[in-house]
Order: C-alpha cells, then structure tokens, then sequence
C-alpha cells in the first residue's frame, strides 16, 4: 500500500503551477469573455447566461451552427472508432512476435503517428487529387467519380480514411502491447483443450485487451473529436459546410470572427463534453485496475 | 500463417504509398507533377530541396520548430519526474483528484485555449518566441509524460526507496543517483511523446508566432502563390519534416509499443 503523506504536494507542486498557467488561467480568461459581449474597442457589457441560452437553442442561429457541428463531429468519432478499433485489433494479431521484421513493422507503423498534422492534412490533399494524386487518380480511373473539394461524399471519405491511415497503428500499437503481455502458458493450456482459433480471441486475447483498448478508445475518441489541423488542411471545413467539425468552427468563431463572447461560450461547453467523457472513462479504467489489484 | 503475413502486408503498403508519393513528387519538376500522374520521377531533380535549404526563411522554420519541441520536451520531463514519483509512491489529500485533474487537460481541445493564449502569451511578453509554443504545448504534454512515468515508476519495486533511505541516501541524491537511471527506458519513452506530440501540433503553435518563432508546419502554407501551387517545394518541405521523426522512431523502436500502453501493461 502506499504511505499517505501530504508532504508529497512538494513533489506536485512544479506540475500544479505549470498548469495552474497553462490552462486555469486561459480557462477564466474564457469564463470572462463568455458572460460579456464586446462592441469592439475593449468595451465589455454583462451579457450574463445569453450566450450560453442562444448557444443551447437550436433554433437560433449560433445554436443551430453548434449543434450541426457537433452532430458531424460525433458521426465522425464514430465511425473512425467504427473502423480504426476492429481493425487496429487485427493487425496487432498478425503483427511478427520478434526478429527483422517486427522491427521494420513497428517503424512503418509509427511513421504516420510523427508526421506533423498539417502535412498529414497535405500528404493526402494530393495523394486524393484527380490530377495530380495516386489515390484520386485511382479512383477516377476506375470510373467512380471522386472529387473532394467538389462533393460531401467524397470529402467525408478522404478525411475519414486519412484519420484511418494516420491512427490505426496507434490501436494496433496499444493492442499489440497487451497481446505481448499475455502469458505463453494461457495459450498452451488453450492448445491442451483444443481451443478454436476464435475460442482463443474470444476467452483469453480480447479480456486481456480490455483494458488497453479503454486507453484506445479514449485516445481516439478525444482526439477525433478535437481534430482541427487535417481536415482543415485538406477541405477547409467544405464542400460548404460538410466537413467543418467543432474545432474548426470554434476557430472559426474565435480567431476569424473575432467573436469572443459566443466563441467562449462555445468552448466551455465544448469543453465540457470532453471533461464528462475523459471522467466515464477515467473512472472505468480504475475500475479495472482495482478488479485487477483484487484478483492478484 | 500466411493469411497473416497477407494483411500485415496490405496494411503496411496501404500506410507507405501516401508518403511515397510525397517522397515521389519532392523530386520532380512542378511541370512534370501537374502534366500527368507518373509513378517515379522520369527527370529527378534535387531543385526543391535545394531552395529549402539555401532559403533561411525556409530552414529557419525547422529551427524554430525544433528548438520549441526540445525545451518543451526537456520542461515537461523536470516537472513531471517528481510528480509521477509523487503519484506512484505515496497518498495524499486530493491526489485523485488532481491526477484526474492533469488528463482532464490531456484531453481539452487546442481550440478552446487558441484565444486565450493569444492574450496570455502577448500580456507577458513571451509572444512570438519559442518559450511561449513550448509552455502552450505543456498542457498536454506534462500530463502524459506524469502518466506515462507514473506507470514505469509503479514497476519498481518500493524496497529500492527503503533501502536506500536506510543507506544513508537523502532523496534528491537517492532520486537521481539511484532512481532516475532505474527507470532510464520509461524517461526515454516519455520524452519521445512529449517530441512527438510537441512537433506534430499545428494550431498553437501557429497562432503564437508571427515572424521570428515561426514554425515549419506553418511556413508551408507559404507555397500557394497568385501564380499557383508550388506541389514540388511543398512536398520537399513535407518530406524533411518527416526525418526527425523517423530518426526518434528508428532510436525508440523497441519501447514505442509499452509507451503507447503507458507503461501499464
């Protein structure tokens, strides 16, 4: 067990401090802006809980926007957790348990997770161009009219498979990590009573998963859903508004616009969301670890 | 056997041909990328890579770029050693709640701080300088580096502080000397996040800097012109910044999955 001694706040402290500036101190600036609307020139006016109402009513036209943004965000989470889990999931299985080539895996692997965002976002808007891409021309050549800066479709496609190529190695990573950790006599005793292949999965690999696939599933859930630079790059939020998802759009509001009362409000909610997701799965994981600490 | 070589092999080609084709058309002249889709350059040219790397304007981005990622790297380490050590060897009033505290800020989105960082970093005068990126980038980086060491530290073995306590060691001797070298492969896995998602951000670094700090990712923008895109210069660009990855990757390979486990594994 460990020793309960609150001289270990010492220890914390130069990390307290750190994000005491890094991120409660904007977060009040944020807190500010969004009870106040502004007319320019630094003056501010008590606006109270307004942008928050106007920004929790569909029906208005600030509301409206959030609403259609966060709509198309959590259908985007949701199918890149749709197809990034199952198939990062199957990889990590026929991924080489040891020698050259699991060498050269990892590095290909891990090559997509170290290219800076926007050059994620620049790699495919020409890898998808009809003229000048591989995978555009590909497409097209095959008679399937593909055009991403022209149609939602296909501007829903290229993002989600770029979000496909650039993430699915972190799920097969982290998979691969727990399948590592699964000891040699589980599988033998399952070749002793003639397991299936599936019977194996089924009982020994995906429990012993579970807990690695929590931390992916929170990963990519999060990131997918604060995603700014990709899809910016690559269809600046359109065709129209197709692929403008919370991010862009708060950016939108904040820096282009200039707005700072709705585009506040539009944070702290935003932010919101990401609190109450992190906290169900924060506390699902130390649910696991203390089944896990009872069992041992 | 061989069904699983299969997919590892689809998957793995599937993941090189973008950047091959990156690779592939740094090489060429812009006449030949946008006369026709060639599956290699017919007339390589080393001109694009050449501009970059006799423009200052050009490699100056890779400098600033990396000079904010190593101090953000090296800050979010010395904070977060003994906070993890904090963390993963005693209770104390509130820890939970402070360590859920810390991944809470992991997990907020970039966007909500642009604003707000904007003003803060232009109140105290570190705007436009590598400082003000590398604190930014604290915000998420200082959480998981707490969370990824704490998992490390939690594998070693609590004897190792009472024997050493009664040896005679006073701790920040015992720390360094004795645990820092025990948990070598965890530092080494954690500053390679902290490298890793210092560098590959775009948003805040791109809304603190105008002119001097500039960083790479945000100079690309530059190669849309009024006479058109430059493909040639702008994928030449792209692909330098992939090689202080890829050497990281090259150095890390073996710890890269237990990292991505957080150590927890």
């Amino acid at each position: 067990m460990r020793a309960h001694d609150n001289r270990a706040w010492l220890l914390v402290l130069p990390v307290f401090v750190v994000v005491l500036f890094s991120a409660v101190l904007p977060l009040m600036t944020v807190v500010n802006y969004s009870v106040q609307d502004s007319f320019g020139n630094n003056q501010f006016f008590w606006n109270g809980m307004g942008w928050f109402r106007e920004l929790l009513d569909p029906s208005s036209e600030l509301g409206g926007r959030f609403l259609a943004a966060l709509v198309r965000n959590l259908a985007f989470s949701a199918m890149i957790l749709a197809i990034e889990v199952p198939l990062g999931i199957l990889v990590a299985l026929c991924m080489p348990r040891r020698g050259w080539r699991l060498a050269v895996t990892l590095v290909v692997m891990a090559l997509p997770l170290l290219v800076p965002w926007n050059v994620v976002g620049t790699i495919w808007q020409v890898f998808a161009r009809a003229d000048i891409g591989l995978f555009g021309a590909a497409v097209n050549g095959a008679g399937i009219d593909y055009n991403y800066a022209g149609e939602p479709v296909a501007a829903w496609v290229t993002v989600v498979l770029m979000d496909v190529w650039h993430w699915t190695s972190l799920v097969a990573l982290l998979c691969y990590a727990g399948l590592r950790a699964i000891p040699d006599a589980y599988y033998q005793a399952a070749k002793v009573d003639g397991a299936s292949r599936w019977a194996v999965f089924r009982h020994i690999e995906l429990p012993k998963l579970r807990r690695v696939l929590v931390i992916a599933v929170l990963l990519r859930f999060i990131d997918s859903f604060m995603i700014y630079t990709e899809p910016f790059v690559v269809t600046g939020g359109g065709p129209g508004n197709s692929t403008t998802f919370l991010s862009i759009d708060l950016v939108k509001l904040a820096l282009g616009q200039f707005d700072l009362g709705k585009a506040a409000a539009m944070s702290l909610v935003y932010n919101l969301i990401t609190l109450l997701v992190c906290w169900v799965f924060f506390t699902t994981l130390t649910q696991i670890d203390a089944r896990r600490e009872g069992a041992a | 056997m061989s069904a699983r070589r299969v997919v590892l092999a689809v998957y793995l080609l599937a993941l090189s041909l973008p950047i091959y084709w990156l690779i592939n058309m740094s090489f060429k002249t812009n006449t030949e990328i946008t006369s026709g889709v060639t599956l290699w350059p017919h007339e390589p040219t080393l001109a694009n890579y050449h501009r970059i790397f006799t423009d200052p304007s050009w490699y100056m981005g890779y400098v600033n770029s990396l000079s904010y990622v190593v101090i953000n790297t090296v800050l979010s380490l010395a904070c977060a050693l003994p906070a993890a050590y904090a963390f993963s060897r005693y209770r104390f009033l509130g820890d939970k709640h402070l360590f859920f505290w810390l991944l809470s800020n992991r997990m907020a989105p970039p966007a909500v701080f642009a604003l707000p960082f904007f003003n803060l970093y232009s109140a105290v005068g570190l705007f436009d300088t590598p400082w003000a990126i590398a604190l930014a980038h604290c915000l998420f980086n200082v959480p998981l580096a707490v969370w990824i060491l704490e998992g490390f530290m939690s594998g070693v073995p609590r004897e190792i502080d009472e024997t050493a306590a009664i040896d005679g060691y006073s701790f920040p001797r015992f720390f360094l000397r004795i645990f820092v070298p025990l948990i070598a492969n965890g530092i080494g896995v954690a500053a390679f996040f902290c490298f890793m998602f210092s560098w590959v951000e775009l948003l805040l670094a791109r809304t603190l800097t105008t002119v001097n700090a500039k960083p790479i990712a945000a100079i690309m923008t530059r190669t849309i012109s009024a006479s058109g895109m430059d493909w040639g210069l702008l994928a030449a660009a792209g692909v330098l910044t992939l090689v202080p990855g890829a050497l990281v990757i090259w150095f890390v390979r073996n710890h890269i999955a237990k990292g991505f486990a957080l150590g927890r594994v």
